[in-house]
């Protein structure tokens, strides 16, 4: 019975495509049915998607301390992006990292379903490429075009023109991210240099206490804290990090404008801004009470 | 060697470790830079760095090894087990446990000494079982076997609370608990450790005369006036009060409470009041010498402490065990 459902099932959506073809000659069919296995296609998909057209996101999407859309991913019923419970969403395309679930995208392609994946972004140049490729994946073109218009317009009026502060990625068991990354053109953009990446790093990697307490920063910016404990967070309350944050300006971010290549990043661009003009306005006041 | 000059000689050994671990770091720092800015504070960042980074590891890793070495070397004389060893036997993963527990519950956030005490109660509950289980007159076949058994009892609970953890960075940790790191350790770790470490020194060092009755055997160590219920519970507050606050702050570092006295015990007569000083300070410069070879090793890593103890002493306890093993043969 089943199989006969799903055949019929098929074959109706093969007349209605043909149908469509027939209507419209220009316009390749849409999947109708989305499934996103990853916290950043999550997103796009979720700033793309036609009504009805995305069925489930990550469980990630729903998760304060490292989603931009907590709120419109609740929307959607959460998966954990495992093969066998993505193919009984009978998807048509699914979305996915090329670095989550290796496993699961190989086996839902065996199984013929079509895997539309995406590398991390690692400068803005990519965004617009994203927003494209799940556009086109969605037969959201003309939805994604607007998208990507607006995203370019924000991300120029977002750009502070002051001289660059050096500014420190500091995260919990002091990770911290180079040049070459997303977080390096966030800092960048918005009027600072960055530590890490002056230090010598390329992409992510830990940095030791002690040598950011030696590169004297002016601003460090750390994640906000998960519930529970754990040493790695416990390093925040370090005598030597608050002293140095004493000094330095300190502005505590949340990972979801920082992580992923959407226009999400316009969030972590706002907070840097304005950390970055309330330094000059700091360094200012101190200046004239210097005089 | 004399005991005196025995004495001077480690203690002048763990001076030099103490000094090298001061010099030794990611940053590159000037010798006279940073000496200079250690004791007169001249120089903000390079003071930081002095004073609130290196200083506390320093402090640590003496004490931290001071303790571990001396709560072997007591536990050695009491069970007259050259294998008796509080990583080995399970006291340190005991302490972890309690650590890890204070940790999680939120305990430790709330009543600064909780964790201390936590991972002291973990430690004492394990000293309670070993003896129990091994006996004084214990062999040991059974000491070793009550002590993979409580190790590994308390180093799946550690790694369950962890991974059950709601923040995502503590089931990283686990590593921590079991091979030990001084990374990153501050000011105020010694100050919730340190008075620890001290009063369980001191109550393991006031074992010596006890220790020296009891090779004679436990009858003859009686007719000597030594109490045996005093001296074992002394043993126990000792251990758990210098084990305990040791992995609270440092995790496990392992097998430095075997290597030590094995090493020493020759060069003092085999005397137990003589082998709890050297112990303290051939545990200190052990464990000293083992934090800065982690750093030298792989500067810009933590590299845990237990990875090097474990490779210096794993061939030791399997020399302890041969040579067991021919003279029961």
């Amino acid at each position: 019975m089943r199989v006969s459902a799903r055949l019929s099932e098929q074959v109706g959506a093969l007349l209605l495509a043909a149908a469509l073809a027939a209507a419209a000659p220009a316009v390749a069919e849409a999947p109708r049915r989305v499934v996103s296995i990853n916290l950043c296609t999550d997103q796009l998909a979720m700033m793309l998607a036609a009504p009805g057209q995305l069925l489930s996101v990550s469980h990630l999407a729903t998760e304060p301390q490292t989603s931009a859309m907590v709120e419109e991913a609740r929307a959607y019923p959460a998966n954990r992006g495992q093969a066998e419970e993505v193919f009984l969403m009978h998807p048509d395309v699914v979305l996915a990292g090329t670095f989550t679930a290796r496993q699961s995208v190989d086996l839902l392609r065996s199984l013929g379903i079509e895997v539309v994946e995406l590398p991390p972004a690692n400068a803005f140049s990519d965004i617009p490429d994203q927003l494209r490729t799940v556009g086109r994946a969605l037969g959201r073109e003309a939805r994604a075009e607007e998208l990507v218009a607006e995203f370019e317009a924000d991300l120029a009026r977002l750009k502070v023109d002051l001289p660059p502060a050096r500014a420190a990625m500091y995260y919990p068991r002091g990770y911290t991210t180079g040049s070459g990354t997303l977080a390096d053109a966030i800092l960048r953009h918005t009027g600072f240099s960055n530590v890490a990446a002056e230090l010598g790093l390329d992409g992510g990697g830990d940095l030791p206490l002690e040598r950011l307490v030696m590169a004297q920063p002016d601003m460090i910016v750390t994640s906000s804290p998960y519930p529970g404990a754990s040493r790695a967070e416990e390093l925040m309350d370090h005598p030597a990090l608050q002293a140095v944050r004493a000094e330095a300006g300190s502005v505590e971010v949340s990972d979801g404008g920082w992580i992923c290549g959407t226009p999400a990043v316009l969030q972590a661009l706002e907070v840097m801004g304005e950390a970055r003009r309330n330094l000059a306005a700091v360094r200012l006041t101190e200046l004239d009470g210097s005089r | 060697m004399r005991y005196p000059l025995l004495l001077l000689a480690l203690a002048l050994l763990v001076v030099l470790l103490f000094l090298l671990s001061l010099l030794v770091g990611p940053a590159a720092l000037g010798l006279g830079e940073s000496l200079r800015a250690l004791v007169t504070g001249q120089g903000e960042a390079v003071v930081l760095v002095m004073r609130e980074i290196r200083l506390p590891r320093a402090i640590l890793g003496l004490a931290v090894g001071a303790v571990l070495g001396i709560s072997g070397a007591a536990m050695q004389g009491f069970l007259r087990n050259p294998l008796a060893e509080p990583g080995l036997v399970g006291v340190s993963s005991s302490a972890a446990l309690g650590a890890v527990i204070a940790l999680q519950t939120g305990l430790a956030a709330s009543f600064t000494l909780a964790l201390p005490l936590s991972a002291l109660a973990g430690a004492a509950i394990s000293v309670l079982l070993i003896l129990g289980l091994a006996g004084p007159r214990g062999g040991a076949l059974a000491l070793i076997l009550a002590g993979v058994a409580i190790s590994a009892l308390a180093a799946a609970g550690v790694a369950l609370i962890l991974n059950l953890s709601p923040n995502p960075f503590a089931a990283m940790e686990i590593v921590f608990w079991m091979m030990g790191s001084l990374a990153d350790r501050s000011m105020t770790h010694v100050a919730l450790a340190l008075p620890f470490l001290l009063a369980g020194s001191a109550l393991l060092l006031t074992l010596g005369r006890g220790l020296d009755a009891l090779t004679l055997g436990e009858d003859a160590a009686e007719a000597l006036g030594v109490r045996l219920g005093r001296v074992r519970l002394l043993l126990i507050l000792g251990t758990a009060l210098s084990v305990g606050a040791a992995v609270a702050v440092a995790g496990t570092v392992g097998f430095v409470g075997l290597v030590v006295p094995h090493i020493l015990r020759p060069l003092v007569g085999a005397r137990p009041s003589r082998l709890l000083p050297a112990s303290a300070l051939g545990g200190a410069a052990m464990l000293l010498a083992a934090d800065v070879a982690v750093r030298v090793i792989a500067p810009d890593r933590d590299l845990k402490l237990g990875v090097l103890t474990a490779i210096v002493g794993s061939p030791f306890f399997l020399h302890l065990i041969w040579r067991m093993r021919r003279m029961e043969a």
